[in-house]
């Protein structure tokens, strides 16, 4: 006589594939999953709270810490949504630095993401390949402003440092030779057999679903929404150059693996293009107020992030200290529909799953 | 490691047996060039005993000083903040009225500004809530300029549930997608914050309604837009606003059991340790 019985699972805080500190509670009956429930904010530190006594050049460092595998595009967001409400003029040689460093930083947290994602399911070379390109990029970043991951680089007006001498050129190298990267993880990885039959077909959701769950970036384009703030509401000087936004088809974590691995070429394309037309001499730096006071009044900005739209809500009474300021995470939003997906799913493909998402703890929890 | 702490007050006592054999060498010096780099000579060198008991009183003082220099401050910059929110509130409500006076067609002394590409947008949406879900749902509707003229609406409270649907589902504005959702405590009352966008036509719209503060309540959007779920589930832990109709209301970001929402302007913080 056989008895079966349900079994309540816990995963995380402390497990590698939930790439932080995320829990999820799982009920298994056998190995399928009845339900999830995530459980989070072990890594919630306040940051908005923090940011109410704060100046706006002392909150930058707080978003490196936010989502802190892409820490360019969160200083971005922050000192964009200032200037916007101050209207400030940014020189264009610091809008070049910016854009560069933006897109240098969706390539290395893309190749994070393709050696952890790999790494959960089990190839373990992938992740040294993918790691070792991307020191490549984070030591280009030290050479810049002087640290690996949270760069505190970019200031309400431009940035903090010009590019040093040869620097330009050690980026154009670079993009040339992750192209050959690039081939070179398409050869290792894309066309396995092991792999492909582990993510195709699995966590597949229409196009319906992400956008009733609000659902950003790769996580929304692969079921074919082509959906790219970069192209739909151009920021920094986005508009000039030219990439293709990558969609995918059926909305499963093939498409999602797809969809990245595009995502990084174009982001290549955009790096190439801007490198030729860095101005060759002029400032970092606009004229701004020696102490930030936006004007009273309300603003949202959003940006295309690596992981999706991460957005700014800043409510200013005219101090230098925000009112209030909300980030708006693509990671906390898009993890939202992880319960969905799981339901129904073996135990194995939870990490398959999860790790398709591609989440940053740091910026869950905020 | 006891070798380590051996080593410790060598090294020492060999750094300031330096520093000391340096002395006399910038007292042979010129005074003038002793002048310019007092702060190092006191931070290397103990300054001679005699001397020491009269830079603590002064310091005493010059800290009692400060510290009285800087409460003044500290009022006067509480006065003239206190003034200038009062003329920035002055001043929002004139420009309110200036725009409420362009939008009835008298044109005030101030240069008119050329009506913002998105009022017509504005003015459609706002004669539409008032026909669909009732005449007096709009309490402010105006143009935020700095946000890319984002048409804004306040909202009434009792009036939201049946105002979402529209925004959701109706062919003129069809906003499928709830790109955020924000909490404001603004002591006088709460404000929830909503940034719906319609995906095809890329037009988007910002609402806001206003909650009491005692009791804060703001009927829930998730049946109507699922990515609402955790968003208010975030405001509601931090901010303390309920939103009845939501399938499940618990903290997100602190602990089950943790008294009071951080993020609104009079808390506490029941354990101060933490």
């Amino acid at each position: 006589m056989i008895r079966t019985e349900e079994l309540l699972l816990n995963v995380g805080p402390q497990h590698p594939s939930t790439h932080g500190v995320f829990r999820i509670v799982v009920k298994l009956d056998g190995e399928v999953i009845t339900e999830a429930t995530p459980v989070m904010g072990y890594l919630h530190r306040g940051t908005e709270k923090l940011a109410e006594n704060l100046n706006f050049t002392q909150i930058i460092p707080y978003t490196d810490r936010m989502d802190y595998v892409s820490a360019m595009t969160n200083n971005y967001v922050l000192c964009h949504a200032v200037e916007k409400m101050m209207g400030l003029e940014i020189p264009e040689r610091a809008e070049f630095m910016r854009l560069i460093v933006m897109e240098m930083q969706r390539v290395a947290s893309h190749l994070v993401w393709w050696g952890t994602y790999l790494l959960d399911i089990g190839a373990l070379s992938p992740f040294l390949y993918a790691f070792s390109d991307r020191e490549r990029i984070l030591g280009l970043f030290n050479e810049l402003c002087g640290a690996r991951l949270t760069y505190n680089y970019m200031r309400v007006g431009g940035v903090k440092w010009d590019a040093p001498e040869g620097w330009i050129a050690k980026v154009k190298t670079l993009v040339k030779d992750m192209y050959n990267r690039l081939d070179e993880y398409h050869n290792l990885v894309s066309g396995n057999e092991i792999f492909l039959s582990r993510i195709k077909g699995i966590g597949k959701y229409d196009a319906q679903t992400a956008i009733d769950y609000g659902l950003s970036g790769a996580n929304l384009r692969c079921t074919g929404v082509q959906w790219d703030l970069r192209k739909a509401e151009p920021y920094s000087l986005y508009d000039r150059f030219e990439f293709d936004v990558p969609v995918g088809k059926n909305g499963d974590c093939f498409d999602r693996y797809e969809v990245r691995m595009a995502e990084i070429t174009q982001s290549l394309r955009i790096l190439e293009q801007a490198l030729e037309q860095f101005p060759g001499e002029g400032e970092t730096m606009g004229k701004v107020p020696r102490v930030i006071r936006p004007p009273a009044g309300e603003i949202y900005v959003r940006i295309e992030s690596p992981r999706g739209e991460i957005g700014c809500h800043i409510v200013s009474n005219g101090k230098a200290e925000p009112y209030r300021l909300k980030f708006r995470r693509p990671s906390f939003v898009n993890l939202q529909i992880l319960p969905k997906l799981l339901v129904g799913e073996s135990m194995t493909n939870l990490v398959t799953i999860l790790g398709g998402i591609d989440i940053v703890l740091g910026e869950v929890d905020c | 490691m006891s070798e380590d702490n051996k080593r410790e007050p060598e090294e020492a006592t060999v750094a300031t047996s330096d520093s000391a054999s340096s002395e006399p060498v910038a007292d042979a010096k010129p005074a003038s060039e002793e002048t310019p780099a007092p702060a190092t000579t006191e931070e290397a060198t103990p300054p001679p005993p005699a001397r020491r008991v009269e830079t603590d009183e002064e310091k005493a003082a010059r800290r009692k000083a400060a510290l009285e220099a800087r409460e003044a401050a500290k009022a006067v910059a509480a006065q003239a903040a206190a003034k200038a929110a009062q003329a920035g509130t002055e001043g929002r409500a004139a420009a309110k009225s200036s725009d409420e006076g362009e939008k009835a067609g008298t044109e005030e002394e101030a240069p008119p500004k050329p009506p913002s590409p998105n009022q017509p947008r504005l003015d459609r949406v706002v004669a539409l809530i008032r026909e669909m879900v009732a005449e007096d749902a709009v309490d402010e509707a105006y143009i935020n300029e700095a946000n890319d003229h984002l048409p804004t609406l306040v909202l009434k409270n009792e009036h939201w549930l049946k105002a979402a649907p529209l925004f959701r589902n109706h062919e003129q504005l069809n906003c499928n997608y709830l790109r955020n959702v924000s909490g404001v405590d603004y002591e006088t009352h709460m404000e929830v914050v909503y940034y719906p966008l319609n995906l095809n036509n890329r037009e988007g719209y910002c609402i806001k309604i206003r909650t009491d503060r005692e009791q804060p309540a703001v009927p829930s959007v998730t049946p109507i837009w699922e990515t609402a779920n955790w968003n208010e589930r975030e405001i509601y832990d931090l901010l303390g606003v309920e939103f009845p109709g939501h399938p499940d209301l618990r903290r997100i970001m602190m602990p089950d059991d943790w008294v009071g929402h951080p993020l609104r302007k009079d808390y506490v913080p029941l354990d101060p340790e933490v």
